[in-house]
């Protein structure tokens, strides 16, 4: 699809294309066309678009099983979408997807920490990896409450610590883009609000933010996206049987 | 945007991959010709390994030849197919391709098992053993064991996408160590060579045995390829049969269409 | 600070941590956890002597025999006992979803992976080099083959863990995984076991065992360059 279909862009209110200068906060801009997804043999959605500029935050809505963790792993390039394409400040995600990697913080079900390293290894260790310098590991910490707790090993924390020591990671390596797959669950009321206010710290400074939630953040002017909204083709028997079929 | 009015250009999106209808038709309409080149080649084969002359030191016993040598031809023939279409497959993500390497998979395992009965029925008069570690057997061993890893690793997956792509990819590393296993098998053997092993399928063959083995061969080829499209399309009409299973579960319980298709897809 | 992350990221400069410095951050990083759960490791050497104890008491003591046998009991075990340890090598990392992450990190996946072999290999393979002089004095191997042995083996090993994991990346997930590795893998391992075997031969029966560690040293180049991208592309697949 080419980039001139914005105005079909299901969940811009303003379809008004941002002129993609040469000042870097301007452009920056996160958009996908007539994106498709099939996992396994089933077409989960089909011909979803949508339009982020800078600063915007992307809030995914749908029962279970409609396809928010499937479009987030196709945001993050996990997951190479069926159809359609990713477009970064105009530019095709696939065309260079170690950069697009580099641009992005993806925080998905799973916690991905090591029981046996102690919570400031496992994070400086995911901050090394994203970033040269790996500073920003103490700041994370002590933004989630987990200063004191910076040398114990992770086996040793509480569900609820590990949560918010997973969560961490995003704030310990800069990235313009987040994407975050429920990230309010386990967490108590008063990490809510310190992620709500990192969210909207992030926002301020030009990042984009794709969420998919059930419990409602307090964030301002989101944008929603309903995925199950873009159903793909129903498999019918005469007119076309193979639709979506073989991959 | 209407969902309504959006849904024929999705389903075009998601359906440019592959036009399965094509392949059946052209299937069908090969198949026939195929298999009767194959019966014909097969038989003219057969007559003239049963009328060239034995092998002065061998005796009868060398008519083992006419499906052993075509056997290892085609268990080798087979692999390179199997690994070209994985590389199709990896590459432009052709759904026939990847359809293709599954389906020759069994099929080379079975040459490769033929090659390797034959071989040791042939070596029993020959030899005076049913097993000889000669190279050439046990590089075909080797080979048959790639198979097996290749069937097995296409069918461990629950989802089936990524047993296919997973086996693309063990052919392609397959390929790769054939030529290296095989010259290490033959290093090893001629390091290890014992006297009584002496080479079978020498160079100087006698052109009366030599167009029955050209034919035999050509019979496997045929073979091959009409057991391949039979495969496929057997593959191809589960895969309708398990769509027109999911559209009547769909029709079933209309409102939550998007999510019926799910239990027909489980069982694959 | 997450204020000046567009500003950098966008701006195009050079980011995250380069390859070098991403290579040691894995490798130092799995050591780190290999040292903090010394099991795993140790499992490997302790397979590798217990097997090759279980020889004699298969065929008998004759020492002349023995001996002969000595490199290929050396060989198949080590063999053994690197396919043992091959399963944890992506499995756990693949179960806590940190392989998703290294996936989407800017350090290229084929680095992380060649990053997660050394680390393998320093944790099993060198401790299998460790242990080799040992079996091969049971077995009475002669003082000429040890040189060669080694040096046989620090060629090998490192392509056995290379090969390895890409049977290793290919089975995360499926069922029956860890009996599945072994069937991919044990044909490929094949000429690395004739070659390192033939080397030590070579050197007993008075020969040039060099042929057989330039070939070994090849295929160490050839699963280098080769193998991190294989297993690469099907990590990939695994954590799609």
């Amino acid at each position: 699809m080419a980039a001139d279909n914005s105005s079909q862009a299901a969940s811009a209110p303003s379809a008004a294309p941002a002129a993609p200068s040469g000042r870097p906060r301007a452009g920056v801009r996160f958009a996908g066309r007539d994106l498709g997804c099939v996992r396994g043999d089933r077409a989960i959605f089909a011909g979803l678009d949508f339009d982020l500029p800078a600063g915007g935050a992307l809030v995914l809505s749908g029962p279970n099983g409609s396809g928010k963790s499937s479009l987030l792993r196709v945001l993050a390039s996990l997951l190479p979408p069926a159809a359609g394409q990713l477009l970064w400040d105009g530019a095709d995600v696939a065309r260079d997807p170690e950069a697009h990697r580099a641009r992005l913080h993806y925080q998905g079900h799973h916690e991905a920490l090591k029981p046996e390293l102690t919570a400031a290894e496992n994070l400086g260790f995911w901050a090394g990896l994203q970033d040269k310098s790996a500073g920003a590991v103490a700041r994370a910490l002590a933004r989630f409450g987990l200063a004191d707790l910076a040398d114990q090993p992770v086996r040793l924390l509480s569900a609820g610590q590990r949560r918010r020591l997973s969560l961490s990671r995003i704030l310990a390596a800069p990235a313009p883009l987040w994407l975050l797959d429920e990230p309010s669950v386990g967490l108590d009321a008063r990490s809510v609000r310190t992620l709500e206010a990192e969210i909207e710290a992030h926002r301020a400074a030009g990042g984009l933010v794709v969420l998919a939630t059930h419990q409602p953040l307090d964030l301002a002017d989101p944008r929603a996206l309903s995925v199950d909204d873009f159903p793909p083709a129903p498999v019918t028997a005469d007119d076309d049987p193979w639709a979506g079929a073989l991959w | 945007m209407s969902t309504q009015a959006a849904a024929p250009r999705k389903t075009r999106s998601l359906h440019r991959f592959a036009n399965p209808g094509r392949f059946l038709r052209l299937a069908d309409a090969t198949l026939p010709w195929l298999w009767m080149a194959c019966a014909l080649a097969l038989a003219v084969g057969l007559v003239g390994a049963f009328t060239a002359p034995v092998d002065y030191q061998q005796g009868a016993s060398v008519r083992i030849m006419y499906v052993h040598v075509p056997a290892a031809w085609l268990a080798m023939f087979t692999y390179t197919t199997i690994a070209v279409a994985s590389a199709v497959a990896l590459v432009w993500r052709h759904p026939l391709a990847d359809l293709a390497a599954r389906a020759a998979s069994p099929v080379g395992a079975s040459f490769t098992l033929l090659c390797l009965v034959t071989g040791s029925l042939w070596g029993k008069p020959m030899w005076g053993t049913w097993w000889v570690w000669d190279a050439r057997l046990t590089s075909v061993l080797v080979l048959f064991f790639l198979y097996l890893g290749h069937m097995a690793i296409a069918n461990a997956f629950d989802d089936a996408g990524r047993g296919r792509r997973a086996a693309a990819i063990l052919a392609l590393v397959g390929f790769v160590n054939v030529p290296i296993i095989k010259f290490s098998v033959d290093w090893w053997n001629t390091l290890h060579q014992t006297a009584s092993v002496s080479r079978i399928g020498a160079p100087a063959i006698h052109s009366s045995m030599l167009w029955p083995l050209l034919t035999m061969a050509l019979g496997f080829t045929l073979f091959f390829a009409a057991i391949l499209l039979v495969r496929m399309k057997n593959e191809l009409l589960g895969q309708r049969l398990r769509n027109l299973r999911a559209a009547s579960l769909q029709r079933r319980g209309e409102p939550g269409a998007a999510a019926t298709g799910q239990p027909a897809h489980a069982e694959s | 600070m997450p204020k000046t992350a567009p500003e950098t990221a966008a701006a195009g400069g050079d980011p995250g941590p380069g390859l070098i410095l991403g290579f040691a951050r894995v490798v130092a990083r799995d050591l780190r956890l290999a040292l903090r759960q010394r099991g795993d490791a140790l499992l490997a050497v302790l397979f590798f002597v217990l097997t090759a104890m279980l020889f004699p008491f298969g065929i008998g003591q004759e020492p002349n025999l023995l001996q002969r046998i000595a490199p290929g009991v050396v060989w198949v075990t080590a063999l053994l006992a690197v396919l043992l340890s091959l399963e944890r090598l992506f499995l756990r990392d693949y179960e806590d979803g940190s392989l998703e992450l290294m996936a989407l990190s800017p350090v290229p996946l084929p680095v992380i992976v060649l990053a997660k072999v050394t680390a393998h290999w320093l944790t099993t393979g060198l401790p299998l080099l460790a242990a080799a002089p040992i079996i091969a004095l049971m077995y009475g191997l002669p003082a000429a083959g040890y040189g060669i042995l080694l040096a046989a083996m620090a060629l090998g090993t490192p392509t056995l863990s290379l090969i390895g994991a890409v049977g290793a990346a290919l089975t995360l997930g499926a069922r029956r995984g860890g009996v599945l590795i072994p069937l991919l893998v044990l044909p490929l391992y094949i000429p690395v076991l004739i070659f390192g075997v033939s080397a030590v031969d070579a050197q007993m029966a008075g020969l040039s065992a060099r042929p057989q560690l330039l070939l070994m040293g090849a295929g160490l180049l050839a699963a280098v360059a080769l193998a991190p991208w294989a297993a690469a592309g099907a990590l990939r697949q695994a954590v799609e």
